[in-house]
């Protein structure tokens, strides 16, 4: 099993773990959290499988950049709201 | 000449940074003025793609695979022409909306629709899957800005599930993207068409169902329509309008670009599964429709129920007939139509100032345009002659029935039947006499008039399918 294929499935396993914890966990801070595992699995994966025939293939890579700084900034949108909804709504039944 | 392809990119952005700067509820006039000649551009476009076939600008003039390349078909342009006019009549109804702060603290608006505005449009232009990928986002970031303007407890949780749903699709989607890539060494939709067969690796077919899994979600197909009602049903009415209308049909217009795009041959295999989701989401919608006690509650499950007959292409897209063009006039006329329900919804909610359908006894009488507005956006909706809801779904009847696959043909009937229930539903209460101490808002008129004309748009859509039709056919390999 070659480097680039073990990555590529750790990959799979962390955006499977976060699609999960996205659904499942009830913390909405963890939620947040669990999308950033979800993104980077797929990051993983493009990195991961982008190294085959012993050169680097470096367009994943401008494509993961790219995809970081998206993920960032959804990261920080969720965060403004979650604290807005702190800040409007401390009622515990808006999930 | 003027090249519209990078304008229309260019130009949302552009007003909106500078209504950001302006600073809170600031910037309308110059949204209106940026959206005039984004419409002309797109009629451009629409021109020059009639003379000239389908074509590829390259961003910059550098061409893939090195730079962005930008393609424009006859699909593209019609999306165009359909978002910039639909927002272009909803900029001028927001204006008077939000005017003397009225209709809540929605202190963005203006810089979130155009950023909006810019992604969806990249979007329709884009002619690569990682390209479509940031855009999707960029567009889903935008959206859930909107639904949150509000500011108020609900909204804000609405948009974090939004957030959410659209945040995981995303996710689906890129992974899907990361799959082909690893297969095929490229994302560009052009060169993957002819590549991708039924014999293609594990790894594509896994992409394939990634990708339309996330589209689907991102489309609100039953059973995936769980964060639409609330997200569409407590954000503004303008905003409402924006996203049922237009901010939907752009995952679908993905979806429908992936599947035309090569992924047909892996498709094949389960077009039923689609089929039978849009025919349970026509059934659920409507039933919930004709269920809910608000009145924004019922025009977005009217949504959901409407989602469904775009689904209903796919099982037929295969075979004769033109459920293709079917498709694409249910995109334009449900565009159409449910831009001025929700538009007619405000008025009405701002005139009773409250959001029940039972609170609606009287408006008849105070209110004629709007409440006439309502009705022909349900004449659409329900698909009566001459609107263009009807041409949608007798294209598609007239397919399924070439086909012999008569199941079809009677959803789309079934769907239209209970359509016609929740619009009565709520004209009926409007004809009611109103109790005589009912005390009715003031309305701009000019908010009448743009729900008015955008829903006689939408009947009228009808009688110009032809010249849709000829458009949608630049650039399809037959």
């Amino acid at each position: 099993m070659s480097a680039g294929l073990i990555y590529a499935l750790t990959g799979v396993l962390l955006f499977v773990m976060g699609a999960a914890g996205v659904v499942l966990l009830d913390h909405l801070l963890r939620k947040i959290l669990a999308f950033n595992l979800l993104g980077s699995g797929a990051f993983l994966v493009m990195v991961g499988l982008a190294q085959r025939g012993g050169g680097v293939d470096p367009v994943p890579h401008a494509m993961v950049l790219t995809g970081i700084v998206v993920s960032v900034a959804a990261t920080a949108l969720a965060l403004a709201l979650a604290r807005r909804l702190l800040a409007v709504d401390a009622d515990p039944e808006q999930d | 000449m003027l090249d519209p392809i990078p304008w229309l990119i260019v130009l949302p952005p552009a007003w909106a940074s500078l209504a950001f700067l302006l600073g809170p509820g600031r910037g309308g006039r110059l949204a209106i003025i940026g959206l005039t000649l984004q419409l002309a551009l797109a009629f451009m476009l629409a021109g020059q793609l009639l003379t000239d076939g389908a074509r590829v600008y390259a961003v910059g003039g550098w061409g893939a695979p090195l730079g962005i390349d930008l393609a424009a078909d006859g699909l593209s342009a019609l999306m165009l022409l359909l978002t910039q006019t639909v927002a272009l009549a909803l900029a001028i109804y927001a204006r008077a909306y939000f005017a003397g702060g009225h209709g809540g603290p929605a202190a963005w608006f203006w810089p979130l629709t155009g950023f909006l505005l810019a992604a969806m449009n990249a979007l329709f232009l884009s002619a690569d899957l990682f390209n479509l990928y940031v855009t999707l986002e960029l567009l889903g970031l935008a959206a859930v800005g909107l639904v949150a303007a509000g500011g108020g407890g609900t909204q804000v949780a609405a948009a974090l599930r939004y957030l959410l749903v659209s945040l995981v699709a995303s996710g689906a989607y890129l992974l899907g993207v990361a799959l082909i890539y690893a297969t095929y060494g490229t994302v560009s939709i052009a060169t993957l068409t002819p590549l991708i067969d039924a014999q293609a690796p594990l790894a594509v077919w896994l992409a394939a169902g990634l990708m339309a899994l996330a589209m689907m979600v991102k489309t609100a197909l039953f059973p995936f329509h769980f964060w639409l009602p609330p997200a569409h049903g407590s954000a503004p009415a303008p905003v409402s309008a924006l996203l049922s209308a237009l901010v939907i049909k752009a995952s679908f217009y993905l979806l429908l670009r992936l599947w035309l795009g090569g992924f047909e041959a892996l498709g094949a295999v389960i077009a039923w599964l689609p089929g039978v989701l849009g025919a349970a989401a026509i059934i659920w919608g409507s039933i919930q429709a004709i269920r809910a006690s608000r009145l924004k509650t019922l025009v977005a499950y009217s949504t959901v129920a409407q989602i469904g007959y775009l689904f209903l292409i796919f099982p037929l897209l295969a075979g004769g007939g033109l459920a293709y063009q079917a498709g694409a006039m249910q995109i334009v006329s449900h565009g159409l139509a449910k831009a001025a329900m929700f538009a007619a919804v405000g008025v009405l909610m701002r005139a009773t100032g409250r959001d029940t359908v039972d609170s609606l006894a009287g408006v008849a009488g105070r209110l004629p345009l709007t409440l006439f507005a309502f009705g022909l956006a349900g004449v659409t909706l329900m698909g009566l002659p001459p609107s263009g809801g009807f041409l949608a779904k007798w294209l598609l009847i007239d397919a399924a029935l070439e086909q012999g696959q008569w199941g079809w043909a009677a959803v789309v009937i079934a769907g239209g039947l209970l359509a016609a229930a929740y619009v009565f539903r709520v004209l009926r209460q409007a004809f009611l006499l109103a109790p005589p101490a009912t005390h009715f808002e003031a309305v701009p008129r000019r908010m009448e008039w743009v729900a008015f004309g955008l829903a006689a748009a939408s009947v009228l859509l009808g009688l110009r399918g032809m010249e849709l039709i000829a458009l949608l056919g630049v650039g399809v390999a037959t």
